[in-house]
């Protein structure tokens, strides 16, 4: 199928491109990879009048390490977070998720800041996104503005960016020295997409207690959520099988889990608790060394 | 002058001559077609499953720019409708006959209602394909919406919407086959009987290429060319100007050029390329329409979708005495060409698999649903036949506690040669059975895996094994078999060898490759009988304009029917060629015998002629035998005297994750016995993809639609599950060798074994894993993740 007729904006600058946002309003939408927007478009789900690329706006794309944290841009592709040495060395399960996101094509355009920006609730980013507690650096035409994860995601494919600012950056905090985490998936047999998604950074002490947790649950309702119950459930615990297997019950919990041909509500809630348990699992794992 | 070779390429496996141009970028497909004056369709299309059309209104469309013209069904006056090319009533003597068909119109734009999400109301004519489609969304339907029924198994219950007023109830037809009686006695003295509900569920074919057409006129001429993705240019103009058009066949030429894959999709004749056909003529210029991807999904026929009870009747030690099944095929809105086929002669026939089975009986109802049509999809009826046998088999040996292997094992038809007269209609014409599942269980070692699943059950795993051992009927067909069956064509193949005078070889054949490999298949055939270089061979297909006729591509014949027609030019070419050669060698004919690419003396390899001198002096006949035709070009037409019927035996490992449902495929060993094989990779190649395609239905295909909507859920690539290849272990395939007595080339048909054995194999693998935990049947596929979990938490929770 063909796009309906929309035109087409190429700006070279952040300021321009924040300038044609203010002006086209509603009317534009911006382009990252393009592999969410594009094949709406060409299904006419979705018709911009306007269509920003951001491709040649200049300094949007990169990994960089910053004061602890892991900064990426947010032009950078899927296929540059899977392969950047940093992040395989620092933060290895952004690399990990990153490396299971469709296909080999759809990571070399896919950005990362599009996947977070565009916020599809099967979308795999996101969860690991709340695990690592990342931040969105925005900025529109009053200056930057940070905003946390837990506040980003506000419902079906709607985050916290405003219409008239792009998202520049994500920051994703050092996690302490004994930290390990693992993302786990059950991939949509078409679109390999998460049916269930569940991301797991545990961080452990000397004697394996979990002092530090983070679990996001994507794929399963309506937008990525932080599984707080689980997370509640492993913190100051020694995970041994049976308090991981616990904790892991309560993953779908807050989850609004949607029914649809790939399973019933209580089949994708019972896919929340299987994977929390297996991410949860492999970030011990991890954590351990 | 022709170079002589020695070279024997019957068996070898050469590389596929057409692949440097496929994969380079060079093919050339109908959508690549650009011609001065092109214009562009794009159709409208009902968004309701089912409603009554109260108005199109074109008007804001039609100011568009870009807009050419806008035609709905009420102006294609004089056009008629599609037509049904199988015809099953009693008055045409179709045995099996219980209620006619009823034969329904299907007009290429529907006039009075829409009777399926995607039924084409209307044709925009532009300038570009995007003002096209811009001014499709600008056209105002009104319509009356309607109830709709899409589920098979309601298509006939009592108060569902009627959707054709020639078909009441929904019912299409009803047929029979086998003898009910016999059956009924056979299950009365049954020891054991097992009955299950076995659904075989909608497919689409997906082939790479969308469907496209392009019609151009010549006014000056009246004639009409039509570039079509079609696997049977001769079938698509016949049924176009003899039924639809009423233009006469010799003012058209169909051209099907490089076409990227088909499935059956392509045999059919649609509404898209009759539609473009018309208006081409009407304008005067020339029409593209090339199908999106959702089109596909809304329009090409979909394949399969039959709900079935069926029942095994056992002796206690294991004889297979009586199969009764009842089946509902779901035709969808309209019948499709070859439609009432498929779930009938192609479905019932095949019942009696390889076993000696004491009686059978089978029971067809032919439902009409708003859904888009159903029709022959690789395999076509053969699938359904195999899956519905080998899930009873297993069935069956579950219920007697008998390994299913023994249990096949006790019922085989034994090797014969000759014929093997089924109960079921059919004549088998060679074949070894129980040879074949012996090799697999070689090359698997039965024993082994038995033991590892034990093992790994002891471990919590949860190990697999499922066997198929099918048949197969191909090399369609005997025009007289099927004409007597309700065929409105005969099934013969052609093909003109044409000899240039410098000793090459242009082959003409009525069989169309859309992936199969004919160029290089054909071309191996033709240098190796006549002992020339394979470089030195040109095969020409797809193309009505060059060639006498054909029947096209499907059903596993272009090797036996197309292939033998090539066989029966070339010896009519070595005839010949031996008349001009005895008078160069100043022999008697009789004395001629032709090696090695060239013409001898029996017994004198010195006193010889190559081929290429003996076409020379056939187009310079200046010393040439008296009376005989200068030229070398010949044309045979074949006509099967049976079909052919592969067979073999696979076997599938999987193990299933207990915790979520997922299947995976951990191992696949095909041994197929397709007859004599011309090049060994090509029909792995095929078995290889029809495996792929086999497992994919039993595991992650299926069109689902919305039954309250009618909308069809799977409608696109991200929903629809296609197998991709890390979902598929490395297949380990083999053959065993009974070549066909049908005909001289003892080749039997390959292109649909793996799509017909692996769906069962799979499905089979799968009960057995879970038969520990009591799960002993999936009534439905594929089987989703959900679908096992929920399977196994029933049987957990008893």
């Amino acid at each position: 199928m063909y796009p309906a007729a929309f035109e087409y904006h190429a700006p070279a600058s952040i300021q321009e491109t924040l300038g044609l946002l203010g002006r086209l309003g509603d009317d534009a939408k911006l382009l990252a990879g393009g592999h969410s927007l594009v094949p709406m478009m060409k299904l006419r789900l979705a018709r911009p009048k306007h269509v920003i690329d951001l491709r040649k706006v200049p300094g949007l794309a990169g990994v960089r390490e910053e004061g602890g944290s892991i900064v990426i841009g947010a032009m950078t592709t899927h296929w540059q977070v899977e392969s950047s040495p940093l992040l395989c060395e620092k933060c290895p399960i952004l690399s990990d998720t990153a490396s299971v996101i469709g296909d080999p094509q759809v990571r070399n355009l896919g950005t990362i800041g599009g996947s977070l920006a565009h916020a599809d609730p099967a979308a795999d980013i996101p969860a690991t996104a709340i695990a690592l507690g990342a931040e969105f650096v925005c900025e529109g035409p009053k200056g930057r503005r940070t905003v946390k994860v837990d506040e980003w995601f506000q419902g079906l494919m709607q985050t916290a960016l405003h219409e008239d600012e792009i998202l520049v950056e994500i920051r994703f905090p050092a996690w302490p020295a004994g930290s390990g985490g693992a993302y786990m998936k059950f991939p949509h047999p078409a679109s390999r997409f998460a049916v269930v998604g569940v991301a797991a950074m545990v961080t452990l002490d000397g004697k394996g207690a979990c002092t530090k947790a983070g679990v996001g649950v994507t794929g399963a309702g309506t937008k990525a959520v932080r599984a707080k119950g689980v997370e509640a459930g492993i913190v100051g615990k020694t995970l041994d099988q049976a308090t991981i297997e616990g904790a892991a019950q309560n993953a779908a919990d807050g989850v609004d889990v949607q029914a649809d041909l790939q399973g019933s509500v209580e089949y994708k809630q019972h896919l929340c608790r299987v994977f929390a348990r297996r991410a949860i699992e492999a970030a011990v794992k991890r954590a351990r060394g | 002058m022709a170079t002589v070779t020695d070279e024997r390429l019957f068996g070898k496996s050469i590389k596929r001559r057409e692949d440097p141009r496929f994969i380079t970028g060079q093919g050339r497909y109908v959508d690549d077609l650009k011609l001065p004056g092109m214009t562009y369709a794009a159709f409208v299309r009902s968004p309701n499953a089912h409603a009554r059309i109260r108005r199109i209104d074109t008007a804001e469309a039609a100011r568009h720019p870009g807009v050419v013209a806008i035609f709905t069904g009420q102006d294609m006056t004089g056009v008629n409708s599609l037509p049904c090319g199988w015809d099953l009533r009693k008055e045409k003597g179709v045995p099996g006959v219980i209620q006619d068909l009823a034969i329904v119109p299907h007009m290429p734009l529907s006039t009075d209602a829409a009777r399926h999400v995607g039924d084409p109301v209307a044709v925009i004519i532009a300038d570009s394909q995007d003002a096209a489609l811009d001014a499709a969304e600008k056209v105002r339907l009104d319509w009356e919406v309607l109830a709709a029924v899409t589920a098979t198994d309601k298509a006939a219950a009592p108060g569902a919407p009627v959707i054709h007023a020639g078909a009441p109830g929904n019912v299409a037809f009803q047929w029979e086959i086998g003898d009910a009686a016999a059956t009924d006695a056979a299950f009365e003295q049954a020891a054991v009987t097992v009955k299950k509900r076995i659904v075989n569920q909608r497919l689409v074919a997906n082939a790479m290429e969308p469907r496209a057409c392009v019609a151009r006129y010549e006014d000056a001429t009246g004639e009409l060319t039509l570039w079509v993705t079609s696997q049977n240019p001769h079938v698509h103009r016949l049924l176009m100007c003899a039924f639809v058009l009423g233009i006469p066949e010799h003012k058209v030429r169909v051209i099907a050029p490089d076409v990227g894959g088909g499935f059956g999709s392509k045999i059919f004749l649609y509404s898209e390329e009759v539609v473009c056909s018309w208006v081409s003529r009407r304008l005067k210029r020339p029409v593209r329409w090339t199908s999106t991807r959702h089109e596909a999904y809304l329009t090409d026929a979909h394949g399969r979708d039959h709900v079935t009870d069926a029942e095994l009747a056992l002796s206690k030690d294991g004889k297979m005495l009586g199969l009764r099944v009842r089946t509902t095929a779901n035709l969808g809105a309209y019948l499709s060409t070859f439609a009432p086929a498929v779930p009938t002669f192609l479905y019932g026939t095949l019942l009696n698999g390889v076993y000696e089975i004491g009686a059978i009986h089978c029971h067809v109802s032919g439902v009409f649903t708003n859904t888009t049509a159903v029709d022959a999809y690789r395999g076509a009826g053969r699938p359904e036949a195999c899956y519905v046998l080998e899930r009873i088999v297993e069935a069956g040996a579950l219920a007697l506690r008998m390994d299913p292997i023994e249990l096949r094992k006790k019922n085989f038809i034994p090797k014969f040669s000759g014929a093997h007269q089924t109960l079921v209609a059919v004549a088998y014409d060679s074949g070894d059975y129980p040879a074949a599942t012996d090799k697999l269980l070689r090359i698997f070692d039965y024993k082994a895996f038995r033991a590892e699943q034990e093992a790994a059950r002891k471990q919590g795993r949860l190990l697999g094994v499922g066997f198929s051992t099918y048949i197969e009927a191909c090399s369609i067909a005997p025009s007289k078999v099927v004409g007597a069956l309700g065929a409105g064509a005969g099934l013969y193949e052609s093909a003109k060898v044409r000899v240039h005078p410098t000793g090459t070889v242009t082959v003409f054949t009525g069989s169309h490759s859309h992936g199969q490999g004919h160029e290089t298949t054909f071309a191996q055939l033709v240098a190796h009988e006549l002992g020339i270089p394979i470089e030195q061979v040109e095969i020409v297909h797809g193309d009505t304009g060059s060639i006498a006729f054909g029947m096209g591509t499907y059903g596993s014949r272009s090797g036996s029917v197309g292939g033998t027609a090539i066989l029966m030019s070339l010896n009519k070419i070595k005839d010949k060629g031996r008349q001009i050669a005895a008078h160069l060698l100043e022999a008697s004919p009789k004395d001629i015998e032709y090696s090695k690419g060239q013409f001898q003396v029996r017994g004198v390899p010195g006193k010889a002629v190559p081929f290429g001198a003996v076409a020379l002096t056939a187009y310079v006949p200046h010393n040439y035998p008296e009376g005989l035709e200068p030229g070398l070009e010949e044309t045979s037409f074949y006509d099967p005297s049976n079909f052919c019927f592969p067979f073999g035996a696979h076997a599938c490992v999987v193990e299933v994750d207990r915790e979520t449902g997922l299947v995976k495929v951990l191992r696949y060993v095909a041994v197929d016995d397709v007859g004599n094989v011309i090049n060994p990779m090509i029909v792995d190649g095929m078995v290889h993809g029809g495996i792929a395609q086999g497992v994919g239905q039993a595991l992650w295909e299926g069109a689902v639609y919305d039954e309250r909507s009618g909308q069809l859920v799977t409608g696109t690539m991200t929903e629809y599950a296609l197998p991709k290849a890390d979902q598929l272990p490395m297949y380990e395939t083999d053959r065993t060798v009974t070549p066909t007595p049908v005909n001289p080339l003892g080749v039997k048909g390959a292109g649909e074994t793996g799509t017909i054995a692996a769906t069962p194999a799979v499905v089979n693998a799968v009960v057995d894993a879970l038969v520990p935990l009591g799960v002993d049947h999936f009534e439905t596929m594929p089987l989703t993740p959900e679908r096992v979990w929920n399977a196994i938490r029933r049987a957990t929770t008893r």
